[in-house]
């Protein structure tokens, strides 16, 4: 503000301008590290929520059901929620089964007294990262531009698969 | 000009204190510190090392178990494997080492593991629930109790719902009350471990008991050969029972952590041969144990549904089949030994989100740019901005 006063009259009018412009910019962009989806969060109203309960049928694995709910019927495509669940229940699948690696991974671990648990990542753990970037790629392609939000189950427990609905907003993008 | 008034009246407004400051101080104006998810934990535990380690609130036990393991273990190191080396073999302290090491490592993993704490539902899943429970008690007019019922392998599961957690709590988990946590695949809470023992840290307490009864088996067999070589050597067992008495009834009697035995034989100093019987049973106890739990891995029953007969047909008349076992020995113990390794669901090292006031957020939207004229400025203004923002 100081370095400001004293320089001459036009620079501070073009930097007037150039500041008016930046905080326009700024709040479009947002030059925090926020992700755009965060930007729906707080800029647009929360409709609903609707949660996606667990599937016990086949015991204490994660599943979770594929029923659709009703209050999606208007903004997204059955056949694509089913699938969106369908592939998280296969890539839960994949995490908890009991194959030759994961019982190698276990017998290795059982004869170290557990000690490599400290030191490496579990085969569950990846599968959880891939599971993240699935959700966040499906959020970006499918789910954002029809004002819904997946939240991954990790972040819930693995209780349920959150959905969030943003208010229909009349620009129709959901930005 | 008016952008002069701006930069005038704005730095006021704000009320900075040094024009430049670091971003922590500011932040702590508009928010607070960030916390990390276990300082808000809602259940009776006790964190350390950030959150790393978890223990149940009363872990006063353990150091006693602890303390016991490592009293026998010295005293067996230290007295018994001299003479046994000279005696007998060098493989004897080697295989107490392993032992040792393994009895050590394991009670501290089941003692500092999260053993699967269900996190209680945030405040609109559990409206969602509760919608959920009044649209079907009112439809089919039944009492409050809730319960669900699932079919899982054929069998017909009930599940309750936790008015603590705020869930209907899923198969095989069970609320621990000394916690004030719900747990999956719930065993029991352990004080001498200091923790409840579930899902993930069950295979950790199975090694702890197992090579716990291996050593003090061990320990026990080499205190045996140690005296009879002696009696041997010298003038008879008597002999070497008075020659040092004050050591062996402390070494035998703390050979397991069972405080109530230890008791009865430091009362009982002066008399070998009880100690020598209650040493033998509590050894005989720890094994029981190991023996109780081998079985219920290979069936793959939790100690909870054991007590409680869930899965023994008590109920009715149809015979209840445990729907979790494969209905094989090998696969059960695989799979609960050696199956994958879950990951821990609290996130204890997780930060809190700050849940800002989305009217809040376009007022502050404005003020920072306009305030920053410099670059530096400008910058910890966008990351007050950020810190104020970000979930």
């Amino acid at each position: 503000m100081v370095g400001l006063c004293g320089t001459t009259w036009s620079t501070q009018i073009v930097s007037g301008l150039l500041d008016v412009l930046y905080s326009e910019l700024a709040t479009a962009f947002n030059m925090a590290e926020t992700h755009s989806l965060q930007d729906i969060r707080q800029q647009a109203a929360i409709a609903a929520k609707v949660f996606i309960q667990r599937d016990y049928t086949n015991g204490t694995v994660c599943q979770f059901q594929t029923k659709f709910p009703s209050e999606l019927e208007t903004r997204i495509d059955k056949q694509q929620f089913e699938e969106t669940v369908r592939t998280l229940n296969n890539l839960y699948a994949e995490a908890e089964k009991l194959g030759g690696q994961s019982y190698l991974e276990g017998c290795l671990a059982c004869l170290t007294a557990y000690t490599i648990f400290l030191c490496m990542e579990t085969h569950y753990e990846k599968v959880l990262k891939k599971i993240a970037k699935y959700i966040q790629e499906q959020n970006d392609k499918i789910y954002a531009p029809r004002g819904l939000l997946l939240t991954d189950p990790i972040e819930r427990g693995l209780r349920v698969v959150e959905i969030t609905i943003f208010e229909d907003r009349s620009t129709g993008s959901g930005r | 000009m008016k952008n002069c008034e701006y930069q005038q009246i704005d730095p006021r407004a704000l009320s900075t204190p040094t024009p430049t400051p670091p971003p922590p101080p500011c932040a702590k104006r508009k928010t607070q510190r960030p916390r990390r998810k276990w300082e808000v934990f809602p259940g009776r535990n006790r964190f350390y090392c950030d959150g790393r380690i978890i223990v149940a609130r009363q872990s006063g036990v353990l150091p006693l178990t602890l303390g016991l393991i490592l009293v026998t273990s010295g005293l067996f190191f230290i007295f018994d494997c001299p003479f046994l080396v000279v005696h007998l073999t060098s493989c004897i302290p080697v295989i107490g080492g392993v032992l040792f090491v393994f009895v050590v490592v394991s009670l501290l993993q089941t003692s500092f593991t999260d053993p699967g704490i269900l996190p209680r539902a945030t405040p609109d899943e559990a409206a969602d629930i509760e919608k959920q429970i009044d649209n079907s008690g009112s439809s089919t007019y039944r009492p409050p109790p809730r319960t669900k019922e699932i079919v899982i392998n054929e069998q017909v599961v009930k599940l309750k719902y936790c008015f603590t957690c705020k869930i209907f709590r899923p198969p095989r988990t069970s609320h621990c009350s000394l916690c004030d946590n719900c747990v999956e695949r719930f065993d029991h809470h352990c004080p001498w471990v200091g923790n409840c023992v579930g899902k993930r840290n069950y295979r950790f307490f199975y090694t702890f008991i197992v090579s716990l009864s291996f050593l003090t088996a061990f320990i026990f067999g080499c205190v045996i050969t140690h005296l009879t070589l002696r009696a041997q050597d010298e003038k008879g067992l008597v002999y070497a029972l008075q020659e040092s008495p004050a050591r062996y009834p402390f070494h035998l009697a703390a050979c397991v952590p069972s405080l109530t035995w230890h008791m009865n034989v430091c009362s009982v100093k002066h008399n070998p041969q009880t100690e020598l019987v209650v040493c033998f049973f509590s050894i005989w106890s720890i094994l029981g144990l190991s023996g109780f739990h081998t079985y219920l891995v290979a069936s793959n029953l939790t100690t909870n549904e054991d007590i409680k007969g869930s899965w023994s047909g008590k109920r009715g008349a149809e015979d209840s089949v445990n729907p979790y076992s494969y209905n094989n020995i090998f696969t059960n113990c695989c799979v609960v030994l050696c199956g994958p390794m879950p990951p821990s669901l609290i996130d204890r090292r997780g930060f809190v989100p700050e849940d800002g006031d989305p009217q809040a957020t376009p007022q502050e939207l404005d003020l920072p740019p306009f305030v920053a004229k410099n670059d530096t400025n400008m910058e910890e203004n966008c990351q007050d901005f950020a810190l104020s923002c970000t979930a």
